[in-house]
């Protein structure tokens, strides 16, 4: 097991190394500067202030520097919030972009999970057909429109919730965004139960079970759940990733100090190490969770053995 | 076991018109109706049919266990508890503790995700409220009786390190936990290799006589039937046809069915080809290496030897038939043999070197040696017509050929195997397996080949539909003086068509001789107990 | 027996899978809904435009955030103000005004002699057409002018520049269908030859082919769409090609997957045992046998890629002003929604009921052509 967790580590460096590589080129080699303004700046000032960031060295030189400083944690400083280094950005940011997505992510397992099961005992029946109806809402209707809708109705008509802001933090206080971000998930989990639900339901081994004369929560929770799992523990590794590392969306539309909006300013702005960072972030978390989705997986099923 | 019928006549199960019908999309198909039979205490009931025939329904029905679309109506009596219509809770107090069930399939019957152990318990706990220890205990026992080797260790296993046969002995240990009144065995044996198939079938005989409940064995293949029935259910197409003692249905059976049935046991031989009958096909020393995994970047040095230094030599107008168990390398040695696969050896085909010829060298020589599947579903593909598919290897080999000529030989073909030739407009999915098979045949008789490889093609076909089979490629073999490869687990199928065998086991020939010679007098045990297996019944 | 008898059926012509897919999908009712949907949003996207005579970029100062209605404006009510707002305009008093059938008389008077010119002012407001002069009084100090009174139709409303959101949503929608199009064939082209050979070939081929894949994957991509978007430009071309090339990894994968599967059947082993080349049973028997799943799968990728790049418009990265395509207008209606709900109101419906058709006909896609269903 941990022979097995440290190959993947292992095998992980690469990859994230890749990451880098590809996303440090492109973005230099894609035109225009950070520091390219609508009234261009005087030269010796220019000067200074790309040799303050490095930016007048060869582009290999710049390039093993960063690696080198990123290898030791340090992840330059950001273009725009000049009085910031990236780390220090990311780590004020990260917090909130975790919190809210970490509960929407726990509100989305265990609902999405309750409602596929509930709607593939039943299938074909009302309660079935309308759960995913319902599910078909969640998955097809965007962030960006649900967003707003939601704030539409809940906030400006009806008064109940605050529109947006991090405010104190409360549950009331971050509701629409929780909502919006923890409801196509729900759509999809319950999508994902109820399908390997039924198709659990019809193995030879639940007939097994029936044959015995198992009661059906037996047969239901201990046979048919443990295996229509596995499909949903497989999905929550990049959905864990997405909502952890915030939703540029989201954030925007209900003002979260969250990394999400850093995706969009960095890259706006051509605020590279900022890019670079929320790159490097989003990869790290991909990968953790798939580790941490394997152990489970392996947890679950018996016949995948990490030795 | 006959002579348990003497002893009691109570009835387990009392089975009255029973119905089951299916809501499909393209209508209500009624797959049982109306079947009356009862089983008797202690006694072997077997229940006969080919694939269709309601044999399997009926008992699902009876456990509740039909699919969603599925109705039932009728009786079904388990003394005085009526099952048809009874709660799942009322069923559940019959179903695992006296009426009890083992599967075909001993790969999917358990679950994956659980020990043996756990499985095995379960029925103990919830049926007789025993304790965790205490069931282990019990689980133990049944372990040993059904004859698993090392219970104190398997009691944790998970069913995929089990083998099939193990997996089955499980089924059975499960199945009497409780020591029910009837055991319903469906298909138990048909998964299974020849040689397990006797074991399986020899413990369920000798449990019953220890335990003495009635066991009832669907099953469509006859040897089984006479091998270990008291009484014999005959069905077709949801109905009973027939139903007698044994010795009845299979020394005067009335039904013109039951009749076809048992004359559809392979039958014949096969003459030798005269002696100096020139070699069309020969192998020396096949050798065949599977790579195991595929590294990334390296070659992986790990490799499965499928076929181990063969030799085998095939004259104009002879049978050849290979017969193994599964993983004997029989089907590989074919693809082989026709240079469809990386091999070593030595290969000649009508004294031409063929040993180290490339895809494109070999072309010429493809349309003269050609191959037929077992599967008749996966080896036609599903988007093409039947035309297209038969005349496809005339696309390769006589590309000249006008649209009309092409139509022209694929009728021909299609009148050849015994089909309509209208049939050419239509798609395989509209076929029944033993038609598709014919069309497979179509496909390489079309090119008039001289050898023919037949990797299984009678194992996945009813044995009524098995027998038209053989009895066109015999009649093909004679019309064309065509020269097969029999591949087969089958040793009956072998013995009727073959004048050749070989006897396969881990990659290499264990024995091989005239078929009179291996059959009458084999010389390894191996061989011995495979005939033994195949036909005690 | 039952082997030989059902073959002398009466009809000869069979059925393809194709056929019975079709027919299976037609009995589906949701997905015959999803795809009649489907046809009236691209008429309406396609075909509106020519039935409506404003232009997508045509602004009405006059009609700035006008409510949806389907009455004409201007409202007569509100005319003599218009009216009186002009004459002011052009230095003019306004002695009476009267509306009739869809024409206008207006008195006006100065108090110097007036230039007939100035009706020009009166054609330059929204409301005012074909303005004449009528009658001139001897002294010039009067005129009586007439003209038609312009009438404009705004069923969705307009937006915060004053134009018509009717013409806007179709232009979205014509944007949006063929970003989604566009980009999904392009995933398709890629992903199909990709994971063919891929699959294909087999071996360290492939396993170096999808190792880059694997790569590829790892990245994040939403992200590196807005890289690039925001670095290379925003031109639509570039955003069909970018979100195409983010969407063809998935096609490869499934292409890859039943390339696999399919080089396994017998089928493909009885071609290579009758003599065909590679290429022969490539095009015979692997791509015939893939689009059933490549269809299912397109069924996927196009509301995906809609919602992609109605994701970067919202972001403000898609295609620019006076263009708009469904996100854009989702986001200026995002941003005004409290005073001017129509402006999400009616994008978003169409947004939605587009995709919710097409998820309903990729469900009766892949129920009808569902192998299992065979």
């Amino acid at each position: 097991m941990i022979n097995f967790v440290l190959r993947r580590l292992a095998s992980a460096v690469p990859t994230v190394f890749l990451v880098i590589t590809i996303s440090f080129f492109l973005m230099r080699f894609a035109p225009g500067g950070p520091f390219d303004l609508e009234r261009p700046l005087p030269p010796e000032t220019m000067e200074n202030i790309m040799k303050t960031y490095q930016l007048d060295q060869p582009l290999w030189k710049q390039y093993i520097h960063y690696l080198a400083n990123a290898v030791q944690g340090d992840f330059g400083p950001s273009f725009i919030y000049k009085d910031n280094t990236v780390a220090q950005l990311i780590a004020q940011a990260l917090p909130y972009s975790v919190q809210i997505g970490a509960t929407a992510l726990s509100i989305a397992l265990i609902g999405g999970v309750i409602l596929g099961t509930t709607a593939a005992l039943r299938q074909n029946g009302i309660i079935d057909i309308a759960l995913m109806s319902v599910s078909t809402v969640g998955i097809t209707v965007p962030t960006f429109v649900m967003g707003p809708v939601l704030t539409l109705i809940f906030a400006l008509m009806l008064g109940w919730l605050p529109a947006g802001g991090w405010g104190d933090g409360s549950i009331r206080q971050l509701a629409l965004p929780i909502t919006v971000l923890a409801l196509p998930q729900i759509a999809i989990i319950a999508r994902l139960t109820r399908g390997s639900m039924i198709e659990a339901l019809h193995t030879d081994h639940i007939r097994t079970a029936k044959a015995y004369g198992l009661p059906s929560r037996v047969v239901v929770i201990t046979h048919a759940l443990r295996g229509a799992m596995l499909p949903v523990v497989s999905y929550l590794a990049p959905a864990a990733a997405a909502l952890l590392t915030g939703s540029a969306v989201v954030e925007s539309i209900f003002t979260i100090p969250g990394i999400g909006r850093f995706f969009v300013l960095g890259a706006l702005n051509r605020d590279y190490p900022l890019v670079m960072a929320t790159v490097v972030i989003v990869a790290v978390f991909v990968i953790v969770f798939n580790l941490l989705v394997d152990i489970a997986y392996g947890l679950l099923d018996p016949r995948v053995r990490h030795d | 076991m006959a002579d348990n019928m003497n002893t009691t006549e109570t009835t387990v199960l009392t089975v009255k018109d029973l119905k089951v019908n299916f809501t499909t999309p393209d209508g209500e198909v009624n797959a049982v109706k109306g079947v009356n039979f009862d089983v008797r205490k202690g006694e072997t009931l077997a229940i006969v049919g080919e694939s269709g025939s309601g044999k399997s329904q009926t008992m699902m029905a009876i456990m509740g266990l039909l699919a969603k679309n599925g109705r039932v109506s009728g009786s079904a009596r388990y003394g005085s508890a009526e099952m048809i219509g009874a709660s799942p809770k009322a069923l559940n107090d019959v179903r695992g503790s006296k009426i009890t069930m083992i599967f075909q399939e001993p790969m999917t019957s358990l679950d994956p995700l659980y020990t043996v152990g756990k499985q095995i318990s379960e029925p103990l706990i919830h049926h007789r409220g025993m304790g965790k220890a205490q069931a282990r205990a019990r689980v133990l026992e049944l372990l040993k009786l059904v004859g698993i080797p090392e219970p104190e260790r398997r009691i944790d296993s998970y069913p995929h390190e089990l083998s099939g046969g193990q997996r089955q002995r499980v089924m059975i240990a499960m199945a009497l936990a409780n020591e029910p009144d009837l055991l319903i065995a469906d298909e138990p044996t048909t998964a299974l290799d020849v040689t397990i198939q006797a074991q399986i079938l020899d413990l369920l005989a000798d449990l019953q006589k220890r335990f003495g409940m009635a066991i009832v064995l669907i099953t469509h293949d006859l040897g089984v039937v006479k091998h270990v029935a008291d009484r014999v259910v005959v069905m077709r197409r949801g109905e009973v046809v027939e139903q007698g003692t044994r010795d009845d249905i299979f020394e005067r059976p009335t039904a013109d069915y039951t009749k076809m049935l048992l004359a559809a046991e392979p039958s014949g031989s096969k003459a030798p080809p005269a002696d100096n009958a020139p070699v069309i096909l020969e192998g020396r020393n096949v050798v065949v290496d599977f790579q195991i995994g595929t590294g990334m970047f390296f070659k992986s040095h790990r490799t499965f030897r499928a076929v181990d230094g063969i030799n085998i030599t095939l004259r104009q107008g002879q049978t050849i038939g290979v017969v193994g168990e599964s993983g004997s390398g029989k089907s590989t040695l074919g693809r082989a043999l026709l240079r469809l696969l990386d091999s070593d050896g030595r290969y000649s085909f009508a004294s031409n070197d063929i040993s180290h010829l490339d895809r494109k060298g070999m072309r010429p020589y493809r349309r003269q040696m050609q191959l037929v599947f077992q599967d008749p579903y996966g080896s036609l593909s599903p988007r093409q017509t039947v035309g297209e598919i038969i005349t496809e290897g005339l696309y390769v080999h006589e590309p000249n050929l006008t649209k009309a000529e092409r139509d022209a030989r694929a009728v021909e073909a299609l009148k050849e195997v015994g089909l309509d030739p209208g049939a050419r407009n239509r798609y395989p999915h509209e076929f029944s397996g033993g038609q598709r098979q014919r069309i497979a045949i179509a496909r390489s008789m079309i090119l008039k080949p001289k050898v023919v490889i037949l990797d299984e093609p009678t194992s996945a076909l009813d044995r009524s539909v098995q027998r038209q089979v053989i009895e066109l490629l015999r009649d093909l073999q004679q019309k064309h003086d065509l020269s097969y490869v029999f591949i087969s687990h089958d040793l009956s199928v072998i013995k009727a068509i073959s004048d050749h065998v070989v006897v396969m086991k881990n990659g290499k020939i264990v024995e091989q001789g005239p078929t009179d010679d291996i059959f009458d007098r084999p010389a390894q045990d191996y061989t011995k107990t495979l005939i033994a297996a195949a036909f005690t019944h | 027996m039952t082997d030989i008898s059902t073959t002398n059926t009466n009809k000869v012509e069979g059925r393809s899978l194709g056929q019975l897919a079709w027919l299976r999908f037609r009995r589906n009712k949701a997905a015959m809904g999803g795809m009649f949907m489907l046809l009236l949003i691209a008429l309406f996207s396609f075909g509106g435009p020519f039935l409506v005579s404003h232009k997508y970029d045509e602004v009405f100062p006059s009609y700035v955030s006008v409510p949806p209605s389907l009455k004409p404006l201007p409202e007569t009510s509100t005319l003599q103000d218009v009216a009186d707002a002009t004459a002011k305009r052009a230095r003019l008093k306004l002695e009476s005004f009267d509306v009739a059938k869809g024409t206008f008389t207006a008195k006006v008077s100065a108090s110097s002699p007036i230039d007939p010119r100035t009706v020009r002012y009166f054609d330059r407001v929204n409301e005012f057409k074909d303005t004449q002069v009528k009658e001139t009084a001897p002294d010039q100090l009067s005129m009586v002018l007439t003209g038609r009174v312009a009438q404009e139709y705004f069923p969705f409303g307009t937006d915060s520049n004053g134009r018509d959101l009717l013409v806007r949503v179709m232009l979205g929608g014509q944007i949006s269908i063929a970003v989604g199009l566009a980009a999904s064939l392009v995933s398709l082209g890629i992903g199909v030859v990709y994971g063919a050979t891929s699959g294909y070939l087999g071996g360290r081929i492939d396993n170096v082919m999808m190792r880059v894949v694997e790569i590829l994957y790892s990245l994040p991509f939403v992200f590196l769409v807005v890289v690039m978007v925001v670095f290379f430009g925003r031109s639509i071309v570039l955003i069909f090609v970018v979100i195409g090339a983010v969407q063809w990894l998935e096609m490869a994968r499934i292409v890859r997957g039943q390339t696999l599967s399919l080089k396994r059947r017998e089928f493909v082993g009885a071609a290579q045992a009758l003599g065909l080349t590679d290429w022969q049973i490539i095009r015979r028997h692997i791509i015939p046998n893939t689009i059933g799943p490549v269809i299912v799968f397109v069924t996927v990728v196009v509301p995906h890629v809609i919602l992609t790049e109605s994701f970067l418009s919202f972001l403000g990265l898609g295609v620019q002003a006076p263009l708009a395509s469904w996100g854009t207008l989702i986001s200026e209606g995002a941003a005004n929604m409290q005073n001017a709900p129509w402006l999400l109101i009616f994008p978003a419906t169409f947004f939605v009921i587009t995709l919710f058709s097409l998820n309903f006909v990729g469900d009766g896609l892949r129920d009808a052509l569902d192998p299992k269903d065979r």
